[in-house]
């Protein structure tokens, strides 16, 4: 079992490395094909391992060497795999291996195609770190490697320039890749700080170590570390106010936005939260705060969702509302089911990513879903796909999102958070009506192509499907999007060997089917809704997009303004004065100035060099006299 | 009575009278001459020091003295000569050929 630990640890690496063989010479398909089949093994050992952890109910623990021995320190580089891990392992090696392949058929005409694969298993590998290293140290070094990669991918188009914000929400993916990882950064101090003090406190990182010594630590001490640890979770997770780089993020190539900003990266800090629940079940006041942002960002993110015109922006802000339930449910100490959600999310966004890829593909890079319309004559297969991932992701019965998002609002009920549950439900239907008014905004009623999208030359637009494979490949998420769900019984039986268990209360178990009833009203609601606002063709309202809520939502609530004006704009003046003021005024002008009094005195002295034998030896005179009397002076003071 | 001040004093004047020809002089004869004086200078003091403590190492040194100046004046006037020859003179102002 040791060598299916490493296999799936270390193919995407291979991968990577073999892909970044070929960087630098053009577009070989082989380079794909060989990522996706070097995925699609550490996904096979991922799987197998699952079913063995299944059946024997205990990890897998290897420690691969020691990797820090210094004084009290030791660190070494250990992996496991046990439920949780396993889990997010075979999700993101799935998600991973679906995503290589499309890329293929995606990337094709990209002349970055190869270093595109390298980026894309590194990322993988990254990720595989994250999840199954056994301490906080390894953790925290995955957790930078997918930032790392982030960065690359968001940047992936670092050549296309800066688009101004006015003229389009939109900026330049380098400029996103920037504020991205910056973003991070920020969070990632906080992270640091909360491994620093469970260090300082536990004096180790392994997480068995770690977990064991808790209940030895002062209520205070558990606090501080869950905070600082939730800093960390939220920046990765995208969560209010670090948010908006998710939404920036989908600047980079889609697939990425699939694997990355949806499926995987961006759900490691629910993942944080899971791992370290011992810790979060120890510190009531910081979960319950985790649970009420997770809360806020649900219905925040939806609301704007509801008025975006963008189409994988839209996608963007479920998955940060998404996330949103997710902590919603491991803040309320559910951590199974914010396990679940996590899983089936990342099966159903990708789908949903995956198939607004195939959209942008077919529109030549067109977003803006005012300008589509029509698609399902041309697109039935990304239709019927994104269609299903929609309903999944709205909650309709029996798809992968109606089990999960249920369990997470039922448990608000049932913790008594009757806030939180009526926010939750408000969002089920926001949820709903806004995934819908994309999807038939963007495949049904008239077609609104702009004139300039035309392939051929005689005047027509002729949106074409994605390449056959890629449907193919495409297909097992959308089946996991609409079976999954039937899973959950054995995975809470999977998972509870390990996480708390949670259990609704008789009560809550009794009123369950008037719960789901009550978020089926609302999600059915919010898609009638948008079947009659938008099924027919878009039917602009000029009074409405001109209110102040319309513009509030549709600028994001002037969020990014507000960090240009308060954050951006003051940093760059400060930045401005320290450089022209602090730093050429002092640091450098006393630098210079060193070096200008060298070259005066030395221009000065030059006219010494006459070159006349006499005149030296005058000098040689003064300089004996003035020895003597240095001489005779120190003689004299000390002496 | 001649004690060591005396000595001293007239060694003092005699390095003086040596200095002064090593600034002032211009011809490079001349300042051998004045070095010649200036270690002459020093010999008296070493000798006058010397014979005051009793102790013959002064003395000796004086000898070295003489014996270093005799072949640096043979070594030196060799090169006035060479030097003579090549330019035709020996005054340090003509010589100059070298500027910072």
């Amino acid at each position: 079992m040791e060598k299916l630990v490493y296999i799936a640890l270390f193919a995407p690496l291979v991968s990577s490395l073999f892909a970044a063989l070929f960087a630098m010479s053009p577009r070989k398909t082989f380079v794909g094909i060989v990522g996706s089949a070097l995925i699609g093994t550490a996904f096979f050992a991922s799987l197998t391992l699952a079913m063995h952890i299944h059946h024997t109910g205990e990890a897998v623990h290897v420690t691969m060497m020691d990797w820090i021995h210094a004084g009290d320190l030791h660190i070494p580089f250990g992996f496991m795999a046990d439920q949780v891990s396993v889990t997010m392992m075979t999700v993101v090696t799935l998600v991973s291996t679906i995503v290589h392949i499309y890329s293929i058929g995606y990337m094709d005409h990209d002349k970055s195609f190869n270093r595109f694969f390298s980026y894309l298993s590194a990322f993988v590998f990254s990720m595989m770190i994250l999840v199954m290293s056994d301490n906080f140290a390894g953790l925290f070094i995955g957790w930078e490697g997918v930032g790392v990669c982030s960065w690359l991918l968001i940047g992936f188009w670092y050549h296309k320039a800066d688009v101004s914000r006015e003229e389009n929400p939109s900026i330049s993916p380098s400029w996103a890749a920037n504020e991205a990882f910056i973003m991070n950064r920020i969070a990632d101090l906080g992270m640091l700080v909360g491994l620093f003090i469970i260090y300082w406190n536990v004096g180790s990182l392994q997480y068995d170590t770690v977990f064991a010594a808790l209940p030895e630590l002062s209520g205070s001490v558990l606090n501080a570390a869950a905070i600082a640890l939730f800093i960390g979770a939220m920046g990765k997770s995208a969560q209010f106010p670090l948010h908006t780089w998710l939404t920036d993020a989908m600047e980079g190539p889609t697939p990425v936005s699939a694997l990355i900003h949806a499926a995987t990266m961006v759900t490691a800090g629910v993942f944080l939260v899971i791992r370290a629940n011992p810790l979060f079940g120890m510190t009531p006041e910081v979960s319950y705060f985790i649970a009420a942002l997770g809360t806020f960002v649900a219905f925040f993110a939806a609301s704007m969702a509801l008025v975006n015109r963008d189409l994988k922006r839209i996608i963007a802000f479920s998955t940060l509302s998404q996330l949103g339930y997710m902590f919603a449910a491991a803040g309320l100490g559910a951590y199974w089911i914010a396990l679940f959600h996590l899983g089936a999310h990342a099966f159903f966004k990708a789908l949903l990513f995956l198939g607004a890829g195939n959209v942008m593909h077919a529109m030549h890079d067109e977003l803006d879903i005012f300008k589509m319309g029509g698609l399902k004559k041309a697109m039935k297969w990304t239709y019927i796909y994104m269609g299903l991932a929609s309903l999944a992701l709205a909650g309709i019965p029996f798809f992968a999102g109606f089990f999960s998002k249920d369990a997470i609002i039922e448990t608000a009920w049932n913790e008594g958070t009757i806030v939180l549950w009526a926010i939750l439900v408000i969002t089920a239907g926001m949820t709903a009506f806004y995934s819908f008014r994309q999807v038939f905004l963007t495949f049904e009623g008239s077609e609104r192509y702009p004139e300039e999208i035309d392939y051929f030359k005689d005047g027509k637009h002729h949106p074409h499907e994605m390449y056959k494979f890629v449907l193919i490949a495409m297909s097992p998420l959308a089946i996991l999007a609409v079976i999954a769900g039937f899973g959950m019984g054995t995975f809470e039986h999977f998972v509870t060997k390990l996480l708390p268990e949670y259990h609704m209360s008789e009560h809550t178990h009794h009123i369950a089917w008037i719960l789901g009833l009550v978020v089926l009203v609302f999600a059915v609601g919010g898609i009638a809704y948008a079947y009659k606002k938008y099924a027919k063709g878009l039917k602009r309202d000029e009074k409405l997009e001109s209110s102040w809520y319309y513009k509030l939502l549709s600028n994001q609530y002037y969020i990014p303004n507000i960090y240009e004006a308060f954050i951006s704009k003051p940093y760059a003046v400060l930045s401005d004065i320290m450089w022209n003021k602090i730093d050429m005024k002092i640091v450098d002008a006393t630098v210079d100035g060193i070096a200008k009094f060298l070259y005066k005195t030395g221009d000065g002295s030059r006219k010494m060099q006459t070159g006349n034998l006499s005149n030296y030896l005058n000098w040689m005179a003064v300089g004996a006299v003035l020895l003597l009397v240095f001489a005779a002076l120190s003689a004299a003071t000390l002496g | 009575m001649i004690g060591l001040s005396h000595y001293l004093i007239v060694s003092a004047i005699l390095f003086s009278i040596g200095l002064m020809g090593v600034l002032r002089r211009r011809n490079l004869l001349m300042l051998f001459f004045a070095t010649e004086v200036m270690l002459n200078a020093v010999n008296i003091a070493f000798a006058a020091i010397s014979h005051f403590y009793n102790d013959l190492t002064g003395q000796m040194f004086a000898f070295f003295v003489i014996a270093i100046a005799a072949s640096e004046v043979a070594v030196g006037l060799g090169i006035l000569i060479v030097l003579y020859k090549k330019h035709g003179s020996l005054d340090l102002d003509d010589l100059a050929s070298m500027r910072g």
